[in-house]
């Protein structure tokens, strides 16, 4: 049987469009006005939200991409992983899912059967239900998920509501992408297990440890970096000041930037960060891993300081790599100060 | 002889990745033609952080080509000489004007002085949030002040386990006096507690602020 799979290019969300090439093209949209939207498409959050009642919403996204690992069933976990993120990051609990395959006619349908079976048993884990999907013939091999769940619509966790003296706390180690693409160059050092252990692991606890808490803001940080969903984030009121030696990462992210495995979804992050981000005392490292696209990354709360500490030290007991990475401020004369070094 | 990387038509890093090889391997120069800005730019990134020079030129099909070298200490005298020549033509042809200062001349010390842990009245918790990011924003401006003076609510903002701490540090390292009241340390019990700078007395106080060409209160 065909194990060893070579589909692995350049995959998981370093896949992603740009951020300024697709908000160019959304604004040209027209925007919805059902009045029951809590949140469409005016602020760039996770996912939408629609109220049904007074106690209740529906929260609902999609998400999928190439794989960035070459075993199917890993690959199937962290695209399910990811997809499901988006719920959690709104505070919603998943409740039904589709899949979403593309997969070319002339291969070996186990491998599809592994990559469905994986996603599968990350939707069991999250405690909803794999109730169909659509399926394409295609010269590459994509895969994810269509996610419907609820939430009560007063307690919404969108992202652009942070307070100021908010601290800042990411649950996942940054330098997924880095790491995925150091592997596929055929580094010979490897944090690929500690990756895929990160990519796998569901926001779901990370999200519920949360719900005894007054979160202000929460987002996941996927695609864009650290630097680009934290910049979604920040209303024009606010900026975000980060100590680079707190982030959590992987452990040999430093390594893997130095060595210039630099993928183009880190360079568009660059690109799209520029003149909004200020990196004091800080050095090449510190900004590839604040531009590093991330798969399935961690969820970023803002919550203010005295609660903080507490939900952080829940995180630490949950056996999580996270970390309080920094704080909101009152806005300076840039949107994002990373300070020091990783 | 320049070694040539043909990355076109590659995602990233593959076209890092191979110049970075071919470097190891031969050496500068190297040529690498990328069909895409985007690798361009991770290229040229790479080139500036192990001290290579990169020039780009378009080629007719649209793609880039980088000529990667050393930068020769000849080309930085060169350069170095060219600018040197430019500035003293442009002193030589400069109008001879009467030197009139547009703005008065900066009399005096600028002393900051933080009475209080809160900055503004209405909500605390938004006014310690507001002063932890002015104490950081002193940090940002080119013209940090000479002195800044903590007392009542302020002395708060210079003990252990402050969070301005660390800015008030930075401050003092670029050479503003950071002076905390001793009075008001003691009323708050925390005459042990300084993390930064001196403690002062009232007369100190009164002096830097009447000395002062400019008082700052938050």
């Amino acid at each position: 049987m065909q194990e060893e799979i070579k589909f692995c290019r350049g995959g998981g969300c370093t896949a992603k469009l740009g951020s300024a090439v697709l908000s160019r093209i959304l604004e040209k949209l027209p925007k919805p006005t059902d009045d029951n939207l809590l949140i469409g498409t005016e602020a760039s959050d996770d996912a939408a939200v629609y109220k049904l009642t007074d106690e209740l919403a529906m929260v609902q996204t999609v998400d999928f991409f190439p794989p960035m690992v070459d075993d199917p069933y890993i690959f199937g976990q962290i695209a399910a992983a990811n997809a499901l993120s988006d719920v959690y990051a709104m505070g919603g609990k998943p409740v039904t899912a589709l899949n979403l395959v593309c997969f070319p006619e002339n291969w070996d349908m186990n491998i599809l059967g592994k990559i469905l079976q994986g996603g599968q048993q990350k939707v069991i884990e999250a405690g909803a239900s794999l109730v169909g999907g659509h399926s394409i013939a295609d010269s590459e091999v994509k895969y994810g998920l269509s996610v419907t769940g609820l939430i009560n619509p007063n307690k919404v966790r969108a992202n652009n509501t942070a307070h100021v003296g908010d601290k800042l706390i990411l649950t996942k180690p940054l330098g997924v992408g880095l790491t995925c693409t150091a592997a596929r160059a055929g580094e010979q050092k490897s944090s690929l297990d500690e990756a895929i252990k990160s990519m796998t692991t569901l926001n779901k606890y990370a999200a519920e440890a949360a719900d005894e808490f007054e979160i202000h803001a929460c987002t996941d940080v996927t695609g864009f970096g650290l630097a680009g969903h934290l910049h979604e984030m920040l209303r024009a009121d606010l900026s975000a000041r980060i100590y680079a030696e707190r982030l959590p990462k992987i452990t040999n992210a430093r390594y893997f930037a130095e060595e210039f495995y630099l993928t183009a979804a880190a360079q568009r992050n660059r690109n799209a960060a520029d003149g909004k981000i200020k990196f004091i005392k800080s050095d090449f490292a510190t900004e590839e891993l604040v531009f590093d696209p991330q798969t399935s990354g961690g969820l970023l709360f803002a919550l203010s300081a005295s609660e903080a500490d507490l939900l952080q030290q829940k995180f630490i007991n949950l056996g999580l790599n996270s970390a309080i990475i920094g704080e909101i401020m009152p806005r300076m004369d840039v949107e994002i100060i990373i300070e020091g070094k990783i | 002889m320049a070694t040539i990387v043909d990355a076109r038509g590659k995602a990233c890093p593959q076209p890092v990745i191979e110049t970075k090889k071919a470097l190891k391997e031969n050496g500068a120069p190297v040529i690498v033609l990328v069909d895409n800005d985007i690798a361009r730019q991770n290229i040229e990134k790479m080139a500036a952080q192990i001290n290579l020079s990169v020039q780009v030129d378009k080629t007719d099909d649209g793609a880039f080509r980088l000529l990667i070298q050393q930068v020769s200490s000849e080309v930085l005298g060169a350069v170095l000489n060219d600018a040197g020549e430019a500035i003293s033509d442009m002193l030589d042809n400069m109008p001879a004007v009467d030197c009139v200062p547009c703005m008065p001349a900066n009399v005096g010390k600028t002393v900051v002085v933080l009475s209080s842990n809160c900055m503004g009245t209405g909500d605390d918790t938004l006014g310690a949030a507001l002063m932890k990011g002015f104490v950081y924003a002193l940090t940002q401006l080119d013209n940090a002040p000479d002195t800044v003076l903590l007392y009542n609510g302020g002395a708060k903002l210079s003990v252990e386990g402050a969070e301005t701490v660390q800015d008030l540090k930075i401050l003092e390292e670029n050479g503003t006096e950071i002076l905390t009241c001793g009075t008001c340390l003691n009323h708050y019990g925390l005459a042990d507690k300084l993390a930064v700078g001196e403690v002062t007395n009232m007369y100190t106080i009164a002096e830097k602020m009447s000395e002062a060409g400019k008082v700052v209160r938050p």
